[in-house]
């Protein structure tokens, strides 16, 4: 009996604490702006997403350190999807109405981005998504720091169909199974049919989240490049499945030389899991690689090494940035640039800023937002892996390219390039 | 073309009066360019040139050693820095280096001149590697023909001959000579190389009316050569699907061999047998995190001192979870059911806390990366076979356990009925106890063997859960014979499915058709014979 009481007693006061606790950040939240972080730091999902929240940090306390924005200092407000679509909703529904945050950063999947949208769009949010994605989408209450597929997948496949590139006539499109690789790889089939590849000449293979056998689809691969003509393989894996296909990848002994493998979600902290020595010759495509020298890259890559040994991230010396890392940061900014040109945080009034802000990002080129669309113009990389897990850039484009979210290879989408 | 056939005359010896000079300035421009035509068009001046200085270069082009310093080439050779012009040493040292590196293409291109070049070596292991080389990086090489001719004519060595033999035969397959074509296309018909193959097709390929081969008995040849080739293909392709099979059953059994115990033979629903795995994941985890900082020398060998580790300490926590959570709901397999899925959450709950919600990188040691190769499309990786192994003495271990040591009949005994051993002097409780520490042992080491092929995370366990019943259902409870057949017939049906649906539609027909079997067969494929006191 005495037990239960004390445990009462200890309820009663930790609740009271945590009420007083809610009302003291209630009070210190009104000369702060409330900044929402979604991204999964568990899960599936989390080696990709974790360290898009410690940009997210970074970034925003580098805007604090400066002043903030409007005089006023940015908080964040981290939450935990966990890698579960649905719970994304949830998640930024609380964000949303609860801590009432004037934008969220935030989603990496593009089903959890389809997730939270209607939530966006029910409360009127503002969500800047910084992953590559499939395109066919614009919505008024999200703005796309990553690529369009024009400005990722199709000048990867121009590459590989390339003499540089090494002249690929077969396909093999591998992905995991859900709506990011299928649009992606419809319309790169749409756009390989254009170009004269027959149906017979491309594969396309999808696995479950998180699968982790990947010996059949190797061995398919294998089969599929051994029919003649030079063979490609263009992965949408997502998540940590990569680990053990690109094990498998080496230890199967196929080579970057004979199949090479060009990945679209594959970037410098996905390698970091794995032994990149008999990865060396695959490729990934983006629009920032760490390797990519300019002084901007150097401030933003020291900055990030300063954080992570600040903030004790496991394994700190070794930290590297990426695509979507730069495409957070990119974000971040613009939307305080577009924050004191509105001189409010409402919604739409960041809408109407946001066209046209320009900033001078770590991949070397000054990115804009497009004054109708949403995107931003971005210069694409390909990138070949290096024994040491980090990318030689082989081709880059002249400057940045604008987005097309509608791809002009599916039938009916000529119309749809504005909002 | 032309430059192939200046490699070939410096190569055959014709060069070797050429007087010696540095690298041209304009071929090092072109190396240090941005540009991949000028890339492509210095490494083949280098090819030609064929001396000493550009074989240096293409060397270090090839180890990725060249660097740009300045408006100079260097190549960088560990701390000291040479002209790539001439290979003179440069003092002093220039400052950063900004070393310029090939894409595959020219990686490609830049091998086989190498290999192009060390063909005719008076090195027997040099000839060799430089054949395979050419084997995989020559392209078509038609302008190679008077080079392996050569080559071939000097051969003595068993090891070599044949694949000069087929690299004369790849050669010769554009040559103008119908009759020379005709031969190329039988010597390469005994290969069983899906390389080879590839070579082949085009031959018989149409372009819109007329044949790319004009020939007709050569298309002839093609023809059967390409059967024969594909014939012997289909045997190593049928082997490498069975053991993909194998492979995807031994895992399979390693994680339900600890539920063929504790379910099978003790009649506990254990929803937390997946974190048990994860707790043997996470051992082999930290004992290379032990060996990498305290005995670096012996790092590849942290998985041997894995396996006891994770054994005891999976056994512990299986212990801990009996003695205090399921010892009081023996018989009552709804509560046993919601109480071990409750300790599951705390168990991946303890593990985000101890080690972090990310997965953690657990690395294959030397011995167990790489493969070996069986055949040309056929190589089976370390890992696997070591898996598959390994999976074999975990079962022999517990069958001796189980069938020939005392506490092996207890078990038994007590299964088959409890309260007639009880009473012959059984101590049930604490057999109860030993056996589910046995039970997540074993579990523990199919977690070691994981962590070897999969991620390692707070929640991998999830994944295996349903699996393992699978197995153990389909097996029939209680049985280890049976939980070998199911996980065996598991993996190689799944793979087979795999193979020809994709891996999500093989997920959904082996869970129908575990459906439809139980329906038909509730006992699974070995059902207990015997009394039972339930």
């Amino acid at each position: 009996m005495q037990n239960r009481r004390s445990f009462l007693k200890a309820a009663v006061i930790s609740a009271s604490i945590a009420a007083m606790g809610g009302i003291a950040s209630s009070a210190y939240a009104a000369d702060t702006i409330k900044v929402g972080i979604l991204h999964s730091l568990s899960g599936t999902m989390a080696i990709s997403e974790t360290a898009l929240k410690e940009t997210a940090l970074m970034t925003i306390e580098e805007i604090n350190a400066k002043g903030g924005v409007l005089g006023k200092k940015l908080e964040p407000v981290v939450v935990d999807p966990a890698s579960d679509w649905p719970k994304f909703a949830e998640k930024a529904r609380q964000l949303l109405s609860q801590d009432k945050v004037a934008v969220t950063f935030g989603c990496w999947t593009s089903v959890s981005r389809k997730s939270v949208l209607p939530v966006y769009k029910e409360l009127n949010g503002l969500l800047f998504y910084p992953v590559q994605y499939e395109g066919e989408e614009l919505e008024k209450n999200v703005f796309y720091t990553g690529a369009a597929p024009n400005q990722q997948a199709i000048p990867a496949v121009e590459y590989l169909m390339s003499k540089e590139g090494g002249a690929a006539k077969r396909f093999v499109l591998l992905g995991t199974d859900y709506v990011y690789p299928r649009t992606t790889n419809k319309i790169l089939r749409a756009f390989l049919k254009s170009k004269g590849v027959a149906d017979a000449d491309i594969m396309e293979e999808y696995t479950p989240f998180g699968h982790s056998d990947y010996q059949t689809i190797i061995a398919k691969i294998k089969k599929f490049a051994g029919e003649g003509k030079k063979t490609a393989v263009i992965s949408t894996i997502n998540g940590d499945s990569n680990v053990p296909f690109y094990k498998e990848l080496g230890n199967a002994g196929l080579k970057a030389k004979d199949v090479p493998v060009v990945a679209f979600s594959v970037g410098e902290e996905e390698l970091r899991g794995v032994d990149a020595k008999p990865l060396v010759g695959h490729l990934a495509a983006w629009n920032y690689f760490m390797s990519v020298k300019n002084p901007d890259n150097d401030k933003f890559i020291k900055m990030y090494r300063d954080w992570a040994k600040k903030a004790k991230l496991p394994k700190a010396d070794t930290v590297v940035t990426n695509d979507p890392m730069e495409a957070t940061y990119v974000g971040i900014h613009m939307w305080a640039q577009a924050v004191e040109k509105a001189k409010s945080t409402d919604t739409d009034k960041v809408i109407a800023a946001m066209g046209g802000q320009t900033f001078k990002a770590p991949s070397g080129f000054t990115l804009k937002m497009d004054e109708t669309n949403h995107h931003l113009h971005k210069p694409v990389f390909i990138g070949e892996i290096k024994a040491d897990g980090q990318f030689n850039v082989v081709w880059k484009t002249k400057g940045p390219i604008r987005a097309q979210p509608w791809s002009p290879y599916i039938p009916g989408n000529e119309s749809k390039q504005k909002l | 073309m032309k430059r192939l056939l200046l490699i070939l005359s410096l190569a055959l010896g014709l060069g070797a009066g050429a007087v010696r000079a540095d690298v041209a300035p304009e071929v090092l421009k072109g190396l240090a360019s941005e540009d991949f035509d000028a890339k492509q068009g210095a490494v083949a001046a280098l090819a030609e040139a064929g001396d000493a200085d550009a074989a240096r270069l293409l060397k270090a082009l090839s180890d990725d050693a060249v660097a740009v310093a300045g408006d100079k080439l260097v190549i960088v050779a560990g701390e000291q820095v040479l002209d790539a012009a001439n290979g003179k040493l440069l003092k002093p040292a220039p400052a950063s280096p900004d070393s310029i590196s090939l894409n595959n293409s020219l990686r490609q291109q830049v091998d086989g001149a190498l290999a192009a070049l060390r063909l005719l070596s008076a090195d027997k292991a040099e000839r060799l590697s430089a054949a395979k080389a050419l084997l995989a990086d020559m392209g078509d090489g038609a302008a190679l023909l008077p080079l392996f001719d050569k080559a071939l004519k000097q051969e003595q060595d068993g090891d070599i001959k044949p694949i000069l033999v087929q690299l004369q035969a790849q050669a010769s397959l554009a040559s103008p000579d119908a009759a020379l074509r005709l031969q190329a296309v039988q010597t390469l018909g005994q290969s069983s190389s899906p390389a080879v193959k590839a070579l082949l097709l085009p031959l018989i390929e149409k372009q819109g009316d007329s044949y790319a081969e004009p020939d007709e008995k050569v298309r002839l040849a093609a023809q059967t050569a390409i059967k024969a080739i594909d014939g012997r293909l289909v045997w190593s392709d049928m082997a490498g699907q069975v053991f993909t099979g194998i492979s995807l059953g031994s895992i399979l059994l390693l994680a339900a061999l600890g539920l063929a115990i504790t379910y099978g033979v003790m009649g506990v629903i254990n929803m937390a047998h997946g974190e048990l795995l994860m707790v043997g994941a996470y051992s082999a985890y930290a004992m290379q995190a032990l060996f990498r900082s305290r005995f670096p020398d012996f790092v590849d060998y942290y998985v041997v001192a894995a396996v006891p580790v994770a054994f005891f300490v999976a056994a512990a926590v299986g212990m801990l979870m009996e003695r205090t959570v399921i010892r009081h709901l023996y018989g009552r397999p709804l509560e046993t059911l919601l109480a071990t899925w409750g300790l599951s959450l705390v168990l991946i709950q303890a593990a985000r806390l101890l080690f972090g919600a990310q997965n953690v990188e657990v690395a294959n040691p030397a011995w167990m990366s790489g493969g070996v190769q069986l055949a040309e499309n056929l190589s089976l990786p370390w890992n696997r076979l070591v898996i598959v192994a390994f999976s074999g003495f975990v079962l022999v271990v517990v069958w001796l356990l189980m069938n020939k040591t005392r506490l092996g009949m207890f078990v038994r005994a007590v299964t088959q009925n409890r309260p007639m051993a009880g009473c012959v002097g059984v101590p049930t409780a604490r057999i109860d106890t030993l056996a589910f520490g046995i039970g997540s042992g074993i579990a523990g080491l199919g977690g070691v063997a994981l962590s070897q092929i999969a991620n390692v995370g707070p929640d991998m366990g999830q994944g295996y859960i349903v699996d393992s019943f699978m197995v153990v259902v389909l097996g029939g409870v209680g049985q280890l014979a049976g939980a070998v057949w199911a996980a065996l017939g598991l993996g190689v049906v799944t793979k087979f499915l795999e193979g020809w649906a994709g891996a999500v539609i093989a997920k959904i027909l082996v869970l129908v058709f575990i459906i439809i079997f139980i329906q038909k067969r509730p006992q699974g494929l070995f059902a207990l014979k015997g009394r039972f006191v339930d």
